[in-house]
């Protein structure tokens, strides 16, 4: 299955500059088989950022480009949620330190959302199951075609099936298992219809479970439903400075659409919040009997458990650590370790929103990265646009036919970030200088 | 011809070349009585479009990448009897479009009748690049029954 391929990358994209790729002619281990001349192309969107920052087009064309992690050694591995000729895992290096990849090797057989690298081991998701691959001293990976496989049998069913996993440092990792629903209704988004009680969806899905990172083969039986209530997760990471699992959840959908007569299209665009929750075994986020109203600042009852947009409930349930604009499409979420950038990054929280869809007939909105600053472990000041500009312009933002939608991000070794795209699979490296 | 019957006419002439002094010298609704069933149908249509799917489907029905299906389809254009059936009763079938599969439900839609979904589907079937047959009321209350 492993294909090797030198990859012809793809020029450098900056803010006001665009500068050309050099010719890679470094053989990749012992996997280079074929050498190629690297051609540069021509950025077709330019980032915002704040001042001192710079975006490169570190790689191009790779398909949904999905989760991203990066080894100590700067080897980058990417899911992809779709087949690249037959692969589904890309690793990029950038060998010459010009800041675009000058090579690309593609393995795996999984499509898939989730990745992560972690004390020797790739893990990697499809939406059904985890596999773990060793990686050697350098980064490379041992056995592209014989990965481990760790979890299975996790419920996929359309909606919100992507497995996204993070790691913590005590040998566990925490899978999200997205609800299959929008809010547990009887008949799923129709008018009207009312949420079950209790739903049957919690036992098994609509949470983050906790499985051992080394142990083969595991099911639901082996695992331990860590947080319930949360709705759907793809960005999520473990924070080293609280030890704790921090996660974004895709807060639900429709409250005008299926309850026309108690919400109005414009409070159906802003509400609800998507929440950032900080999670220990046990919590529980309320999905479905409540969701977060992030302008009255409460928990309020769904309407489709009797709610009316004002009744406040879920006492039971956690309050987010922070709340965004409605469905902003919250798909990546990093605490930044490095020290490249500057301190007021440091230990904050960078967060991809992939853009909104369903604020229609409402503007669109998202498409960016947002910053929040951390200080010993808490939110300390509000959020802000930190990387802009990835839809293509604001029309494009405004009816969601955004040309990349921001997915993955990852922290690499010398503290720049990585960003990936899923809609045409480009990866950006943010620095600092 | 009476004179009144030649008032009408000059004020039809107005509206069709869109004169719009003229035409709003008479009821704001004369035009619109001079409107054929087919754009008459559109235009219900449109409305019922907006409020009832405009959310999933977007409004250039494009749909929404990997969630909501484009309508510029062979399911839109093609089989009346299906598209009318999946609008009354929903789809949670996932079938592939144009070669993707989506992930998200099409609900049932028990608030819109009869008349309003041949609107909404003579709409989508002639807009987004589509353009054919419209649907009749009589098509979809025959759908309707075989349904039940």
């Amino acid at each position: 299955m492993k294909q090797i391929k030198n990859k012809l990358l793809i020029g450098m994209v900056l803010l006001a500059t665009a500068c050309h790729a050099t010719v890679n002619s470094n053989p990749v281990g012992s996997d280079t088989d074929k050498l190629f001349k690297l051609t540069s192309s021509k950025p077709d969107v330019g980032l915002t950022l704040p001042s001192g920052f710079n975006a490169t087009v570190f790689a191009a064309g790779l398909g949904k480009a999905r989760h991203i992690t990066v080894t100590p050694s700067g080897y980058i591995y990417v899911k992809l949620a779709n087949n690249k000729k037959g692969n589904t895992i890309v690793r990029l290096k950038d060998q010459n330190g010009d800041g675009v990849a000058d090579e690309e090797l593609d393995f795996g057989s999984f499509k898939g959302t989730g990745i992560k690298e972690k004390n020797g081991w790739l893990y990697a998701s499809s939406d059904q199951e985890v596999y773990r691959f060793k990686l050697n001293n350098d980064g490379t990976v041992a056995n592209p075609d014989q990965p481990e496989k760790i979890i299975t049998g996790l419920i996929a069913r359309g909606e919100h099936e992507p497995k996204a996993i993070t790691l913590d440092n005590s040998g566990n990792i925490y899978v999200n298992i997205g609800a299959y629903s929008n809010s547990c209704q009887i008949e799923d988004r129709k008018v009207g219809s009312m949420g079950r009680k209790p739903c049957p969806i919690l036992d098994s899905a609509a949470g983050i479970w906790q499985f051992k990172v080394d142990k083969l083969n595991q099911t639901y039986a082996d695992g331990v439903r860590y947080a319930t209530g949360l709705r759907n997760v793809v960005g999520l990471d473990w924070n080293t400075t609280t030890n704790t699992l921090f996660v974004m959840q895709h807060g639900r959908d429709q409250l005008h659409t299926i309850f026309p007569e108690l919400y109005t299209d414009k409070q159906n665009a802003e509400l609800p919040a998507e929440c950032l929750y900080e999670l220990h075994k046990g919590s529980n986020a309320g999905w479905p009997y409540i969701y977060y109203d992030q302008i009255q600042g409460k928990k309020i009852l769904a309407p489709e458990y009797g709610g009316d947009g004002k009744k406040t409930a879920g006492e039971d349930a956690i309050n987010p650590v922070y709340a965004f604009p409605g469905h902003l499409a919250p798909n990546g979420l990093l605490f930044y370790t490095g020290h490249l950038f500057p301190e007021k990054y440091r230990n904050g929280a960078f967060i991809a929103f992939h853009g909104s869809w369903n604020r229609a007939p409402e503007p669109q909105e998202g498409f960016y990265i947002a910053f929040v600053p951390f200080s010993k472990g808490k939110p300390s000041g509000n959020w802000e646009i930190f990387a802009n500009g990835f839809s293509g312009g604001p029309k494009n933002t405004a009816s969601g036919g955004a040309l990349h939608r921001p997915c993955g991000l990852a922290e690499g070794p010398d503290g720049s970030i990585y960003v990936t795209d899923d809609v045409q699979g480009t990866i950006w490296r943010i620095t600092y200088k | 011809m009476k004179i009144h019957h030649w008032v009408q006419f000059i004020f039809f002439i107005c509206c069709f070349f869109q004169l719009p002094a003229l035409s709003k010298a008479q009821d704001g609704n004369h035009c619109a009585v001079k409107k054929s069933p087919y754009r008459l149908s559109m235009d219900s249509g449109k409305k019922v479009y907006t409020l009832q799917c405009i959310n999933c489907h977007q409004a250039d029905g494009m749909g929404v990448p990997n969630a909501n299906p484009p309508l510029k389809s062979k399911l839109v254009t093609g089989d009346k009897n299906k598209l009318i059936g999946i609008v009354i009763k929903g789809s949670a079938t996932h079938e592939e479009i144009n070669g993707i599969t989506y992930y998200n439900v099409m609900p049932p839609n028990p608030g819109i009748n009869d008349q309003e979904i041949a609107d909404v589907l003579t709409y989508i079937r002639n807009s987004f690049g589509n353009k054919v047959s419209v649907v009749k009321v009589s098509e979809v209350k025959l759908v309707r029954i075989k349904l039940k």
